[in-house]
């Protein structure tokens, strides 16, 4: 862990991604406090009103506050994020270790429904799911976490197969340990730390992937301010108040640009022979 | 090698029912209806009477299983049914007039991509560490991290609001038909230079920090080192003895890295108002056009089932190595 530790400082980048990240976080939950405005508040007297002093990133439509709908749009992203990633974890572990651990019959099932998910283009999925859900924070979350766990299930899956020979596994099978423990206990410890990275890139790719969803309308529903859906309503304006578009995807490239940062730097620092290259990804594929 | 392509194509059969059966459950064990939506929201005696002959009409008074079947079985035929949209024109017909447009556009960004990172990504690795892979690296991070439809956005602001260079939606201007052929190849040029260059931004930066780390796996092999040494020019060593072998597993790289960039034609599609799939796509899941969100998705799928197929026997038939193993593995 210290070791750990020493290796991540010594990367700038990720250091300094980080910090944003922190930074974000608290800007997120102190949302309510530092928004100079009410984010839903309508003011027919500011519509499209530039950047100014009481609104320093102008105001939309309906004369709201544009930097307080930020604020409160990043609990969205974040929330999203996390969340989201989460759900795809647990299932990507579940599945990756009783696939990598029993090997046979489990395995080859759980395989070729990675395959068939991943020959979905995800986007035309996420549509498709949607479409007949009432989008709301709940079930977005819901979507991009259970379209999203193919890689963390391949991932354990393949730690499990080169740690379940190992000897300190055929030692706790030979005293009679459960499955349940071995995998919880023993081999899955060992196997968290590409998971954690895929957790860390996996977070701004939900965020990506939601920002997207609300920009078409697909998303979490106005009046709930997010980044997308900022966006989209920038979309109609684009001719007159192009800070509706500007901001928020700033803030979106920022966010994903630090935890990717993050991400590559706790790789780096976990071990260097993670680093990613074209043969894992490859023999990943296969 | 044959037996090896036939091989790879009998696995493809379950994944293709895989496909038709996710595309069925994911639209019927959802909850809402089609039926509603056509109906509006007024629920009187006789509507009632209406809904459910629409039901009947459509077949969703039956069990899954059955509709499934009918379902598939027509699929089979390549009859994917009628639209529910007020103008009920055939699925297949619907798709048909849009998937050239998304195939035109999904090509040219792979050509455009592989072009220009294929250069890129040999020149970084083969000066790592130098200010060309310095700035290149720095703009993978961003390429990553950008939204695509933010870019988009601004792209449409700059060119498009600002200084009026391009048109920012449609395949063609309204004054169309009124221009002469030439004209007419330079309009279509012009709408598609936006879309094309969002689309290919984020590829971009994806292919070439590949393209980098393949050549910089491969200089480090020992046959560089004899074709360095038996006194080749560097000119030489890179072109023809690295650069061949680095090209290999990109061809795989390229037909994983296809559902995202089919997928990301519904972010472009619907910005720049280009009929094709995606923006078919997005209407007809705001319209809970069940027929067409479904045989898009099977299309879809299959087209991406097919490309990762024939990046797989391309690269089987480009790396002899393949060959050997899938041989030995049959043994």
């Amino acid at each position: 862990m210290k070791a750990f530790w020493r290796a991540f400082r010594r990367n700038r980048l990720a250091l300094i991604g980080g910090v944003i990240v922190v930074c974000l976080a608290v800007l997120a939950l102190l949302a309510p406090v530092l928004s100079p405005w009410d984010p839903n508040r309508p003011d027919v007297k500011k519509i499209l009103d530039g950047p100014s002093k009481p609104h320093p990133l102008g105001t939309d439509q309906l004369g709201r506050d544009v930097l307080s709908r930020m604020l409160y749009g990043s609990r969205v992203s974040l929330a999203v994020g996390f969340v989201s990633v989460g759900i795809a974890t647990l299932i990507g572990i579940v599945l990756g270790s009783l696939a990598g651990y029993h090997g046979g019959t489990i395995d080859a099932m759980v395989m070729r429904l990675v395959d068939l998910m991943l020959v979905f283009p995800r986007f035309f999925l996420l549509l498709a799911v949607l479409a007949f859900l009432r989008p709301s924070i709940w079930t977005i979350m819901a979507v991009i976490g259970l379209t999203g766990w193919m890689s963390v299930a391949r991932l354990v899956r393949a730690e499990f197969l080169s740690l379940k020979e190992r000897e300190f596994v055929l030692w706790s099978q030979s005293i009679g340990a459960s499955v349940f423990r071995i995998i919880w206990r023993h081999i899955l410890p060992n196997a968290m730390g590409p998971v954690l990275v895929a957790m860390t890139l996996g977070i701004p790719a939900a965020i990506l992937t939601e920002s997207g969803l609300s920009f078409l309308g697909l998303g979490v529903q106005p009046p709930h301010a997010t980044w997308g859906n900022i966006l989209n309503e920038g979309k109609d304006a684009i001719e007159i108040g192009w800070w509706l578009s500007v901001y928020p995807g700033l803030a979106i490239l920022v966010t994903v640009l630090s935890y990717n940062l993050v991400g590559e730097g706790i790789r780096d620092a976990l071990d260097p022979r993670l680093r990613q290259s074209v043969g894992r990804i490859v023999s990943r594929a296969r | 090698m044959l037996g090896y392509a036939l091989r790879r194509l009998v696995l493809a059969i379950p994944l293709l029912i895989g496909i038709t059966f996710v595309s069925f459950l994911v639209i019927h064990l959802a909850p809402g209806e089609p039926v509603e939506n056509q109906m509006g929201e007024t629920s009187t005696q006789s509507d009632r009477e209406l809904r459910e002959r629409l039901k009947e009409i459509y077949g969703l008074d039956k069990p899954l299983h059955v509709q499934y079947w009918s379902w598939l079985t027509r699929l089979v035929r390549l009859d994917f049914g009628r639209s529910f949209s007020p103008d009920a024109r055939p699925v297949l017909q619907k798709i048909g007039e849009r998937l050239p447009v998304t195939l035109l556009l999904n090509i040219v960004e792979m050509m455009v991509i592989v072009v220009l990172a294929i250069p890129i990504g040999v020149l970084s690795a083969t000066r790592q560490y130098s200010r060309f892979d310095k700035v290149t690296t720095i703009f993978v991070f961003v390429g990553f991290a950008t939204p695509d439809f933010w870019l988009a956005l601004m792209l449409m602001i700059l060119f498009g609001v600002q200084l009026g260079w391009l048109p920012i939606s449609g395949l063609r201007s309204p004054t169309w038909e009124y221009l002469s052929f030439w004209q007419q190849q330079w309009d279509f040029v012009a709408h598609l230079a936006l879309p094309i260059l969002v689309a290919t931004f984020g590829g971009l930066a994806g292919f070439s920090r590949y393209m980098r780390q393949s050549m910089l796996e491969v200089i480090r092999q020992d046959y560089i080192q004899s074709a360095r040494a038996k006194g080749l020019p560097e000119r030489m060593v890179i072109a023809k003895h690295a650069l061949r072998n680095a090209l290999l597993p990109i061809v795989t790289v390229l037909g994983l890295s296809l559902p995202g960039l089919i997928g990301g034609s519904v972010i472009v599609e619907s910005i720049f108002a280009i009929p094709g799939m995606g923006q078919l796509m997005v209407q007809a899941v705001f319209e809970r056009d069940y027929p067409v969100i479904m045989g898009n998705l099977v299309i879809v799928a299959s087209l991406t089932l097919v490309a990762n197929l024939i990046a797989d026997l391309t690269y089987s038939l480009v790396d002899p190595r393949i060959r050997v193993a899938a041989r030995r593995g049959r043994r």
